[in-house]
């Protein structure tokens, strides 16, 4: 018998059975990709290649071909670095976090964002190691004994904090997600034939199915879930003390551990939400990520905006408070001053005025609005990392070296190399792989969807 | 020298009746071999008599595991191996060393019982395409496997429960054993 809740609307709509599930999600797997992926696809990979070449001469030539100067050592590498991991931390907030809380809405666009959490790590990574000026290099940042005696790294770096938080980060998720995939695996392995076959038997592990297999399953994904719910929590916290554990006027703030996380989960949502309503329409999923979702996830990115808001009050607040000269200029300079005030109005409207609409139901529940306004919240977040970022360097203790930030062709460059890398990946994951978690729709699909009848 | 097991293969379209199914089965004094499911079904590893899974024990072991590795780690190289004054931070600043401790603490969890799970399920990417009882227990039906020879009845009177318990089909299966 179904029972529809007379509270909560269906997740799933369009009266689909389990074998729909399997039908539609393996469609876009095993038919010829279509005329529009094959457009985006060529289009991602050409950003992939110019922006391939604008690294390679910065690699090559070095971080000078960068806008850094005397005073600003940091610009857009950082900036890029702190957005995209930031990015990346709403994959494992739904698959983990909505997990142990038992919310049902996560299962048809966790398996897309976790992708997105991978995808955008490896984004971050390369400008981790693209800052370093000397990338071969790049293994000094690991505790290893090296060829000088028994040298090792700081550990009580932030940044070699950072070495480890985000290498965890990426190893969970990675192992997260693929556990996920495997039992999908199965199911398109035991649709396929030939090539296929094997190449998806390889990548199902030889998944069976049994109850004993589902149990243990079950088990790995909650102790994961544990486990991942204080690193996303922990990694943001980490990357926000590379700057407030210095005493840059601007950075030297106990707020940014929550501040940042609060942050992550803010941009992180907005990008999900660009992610599947375009995902949706190209693969016709309205049916799995419906309305509901959208308005579920706008809830978060309403909530996670507001508490932005009042962090960037608070700072402004506490550096009156503390009585310390450097640190109010700072924030006045940001937002008043001649050089700056256009990134730091940005900020404000696209992260603290512009989610606020989503307290309207019509504007939460608009796909048009919705659409906007999470594309509008991440230029926002890149705004607030800028800000941090440049604001603070720029105007130092001493006049004589101030100095302001203009980016270089590179700049922009090594920025479009990690957008064509990650639309790239998410293009061919969305081609090759289930775009939505079939096994934990199915699972739902009896207490949650809009069935017509049942026996 | 191979021998063969004769298996009876219940297959259902609901995990409400397999649920029910499997109840009245055991209470019957049927033993069953395993069931097989598109997606995890709550309460069935209960429903089977399997008792609940170690593996948290183990993530819990290999997590101390972590712990106790990071502290050697950032003790020993920072403490002992090479001790140098930074700001004149104590050499062993513990506070400074949770970040890492913790890190590692997760990572050796996570993969230590991922790996585990794998090597106890017998999960590996080569060398199998692994034995399906009825391939469509991945897609849309439920399945629940008697082994005949370790069971009392015979398979008409076994045919006989299934069709009573709900399957929509039974069918039977011969597979050699090696």
């Amino acid at each position: 018998m179904q029972v529809t809740s007379p509270v909560r609307p269906p997740l799933v709509t369009g009266g689909k059975t389990v074998s729909d599930v399997t039908q539609d999600i393996s469609r876009h797997v095993e038919n010829k990709p279509t005329k529009l992926w094959i457009m985006a696809f060529t289009l991602s990979v050409i950003t992939l290649c110019y922006g391939s070449y604008c690294l390679w001469t910065t690699w090559y030539e070095g971080i000078g071909m960068w806008g850094l100067n005397k005073t600003i050592g940091w610009a857009w590498d950082i900036t890029n670095f702190v957005w995209w991991v930031g990015i990346g931390h709403a994959g494992t907030l739904i698959s983990a976090i909505l997990l142990l809380f038992r919310q049902k809405w996560r299962t048809s666009i966790n398996r897309a964002a976790e992708a997105m959490t991978i995808f955008a790590v490896i984004c971050a990574a390369s400008f981790i190691v693209a800052h370093m000026g000397r990338p071969w290099l790049a293994y000094w940042a690991l505790p290893l004994p090296n060829a000088f005696g028994s040298l090792w790294v700081n550990f009580n770096s932030p940044l070699v904090w950072d070495v480890f938080a985000i290498s965890t980060y990426f190893t969970v998720s990675l192992v997260f997600w693929y556990i996920g995939l495997v039992p999908d695996f199965a199911t398109i392995r035991e649709r396929a034939t030939g090539v296929r076959r094997v190449a998806y038997g390889a990548l199902s592990l030889g998944w069976d199915g049994s109850a004993k297999a589902w149990q243990r399953y079950e088990a790995v994904s909650l102790v994961l879930a544990g486990c991942s719910t204080p690193l996303v929590l922990s990694v943001h916290t980490i990357v926000s003390m590379d700057f407030a554990t210095s005493v840059i006027p601007g950075w030297h703030a106990t707020i940014f551990p929550p501040y940042f996380v609060a942050g992550a989960i803010f941009s992180g949502f907005a990008m999900v939400l660009t992610l599947m309503l375009i995902t949706r329409v190209v693969f016709r999923l309205e049916d799995y990520i419906t309305v509901e979702h959208m308005e579920s996830m706008n809830k978060v990115i309403v909530l996670t905006g507001s508490i932005v808001g009042i962090a960037y009050l608070s700072e402004f607040f506490i550096a009156w408070y503390s009585h310390v000269p450097y640190e109010s200029y700072t924030f006045i300079n940001r937002a008043f001053g001649d050089d700056y005030w256009w990134a730091y109005w940005s900020m404000m409207t696209c992260n603290v005025i512009s989610p606020q609409l989503f307290w309207f139901r019509t504007v939460r529940r608009s796909i048009a609005w919705t659409f906007l306004l999470s594309i509008v919240v991440n230029i926002g977040m890149w705004f607030e990392r800028f800000v941090i970022i440049a604001t603070s360097l720029s105007r130092d203790f001493i006049p004589s070296s101030w100095a302001y930030f203009s980016p270089t062709l590179y700049d922009i460059g090594d920025y479009l190399f990690t957008f064509g890398l990650f639309f790239t990946l998410f293009l061919l994951f969305a081609k090759f792989f289930p775009v939505v978690n079939m096994a934990e729709v199915k699972a739902i699909i009896k207490s949650s969807s809009a069935k017509k009848d049942t026996k | 020298m191979s021998k063969s097991t004769n298996y009876i293969i219940g297959v259902f379209n609901d995990e409400d009746v397999l649920m029910d199914a499997v109840g009245t089965l055991r209470s019957s004094g049927v033993k069953i071999q395993e069931a097989y499911t598109p997606f995890p079904v709550h309460g069935l590893d209960d429903a089977l008599g399997y008792k609940p899974s170690n593996l948290p024990i183990a993530a819990f072991l290999f997590g101390l595991t972590g712990t106790i590795c990071a502290l050697l780690l950032t003790i020993g190289t920072m403490g002992y191996d090479w001790p140098m004054d930074i700001g004149g931070k104590p050499y062993i600043p513990l506070p400074h060393f949770i970040p890492v401790t913790f890190e590692l603490t997760i990572l050796l969890a996570s993969l230590g019982m991922v790996a585990t799970f794998l090597i106890i399920s017998n999960l590996k990417p080569w060398g199998h395409d692994p034995f399906m009882f009825d391939g469509r227990s991945t897609d849309d039906k439920f399945l629940i496997v008697i082994d005949l020879d370790k069971n009392k009845m015979d398979k008409v009177a076994l045919t006989n429960l299934f069709k009573q318990t709900g399957a929509s089909e039974v069918n039977s299966k011969i597979v050699e054993n090696h």
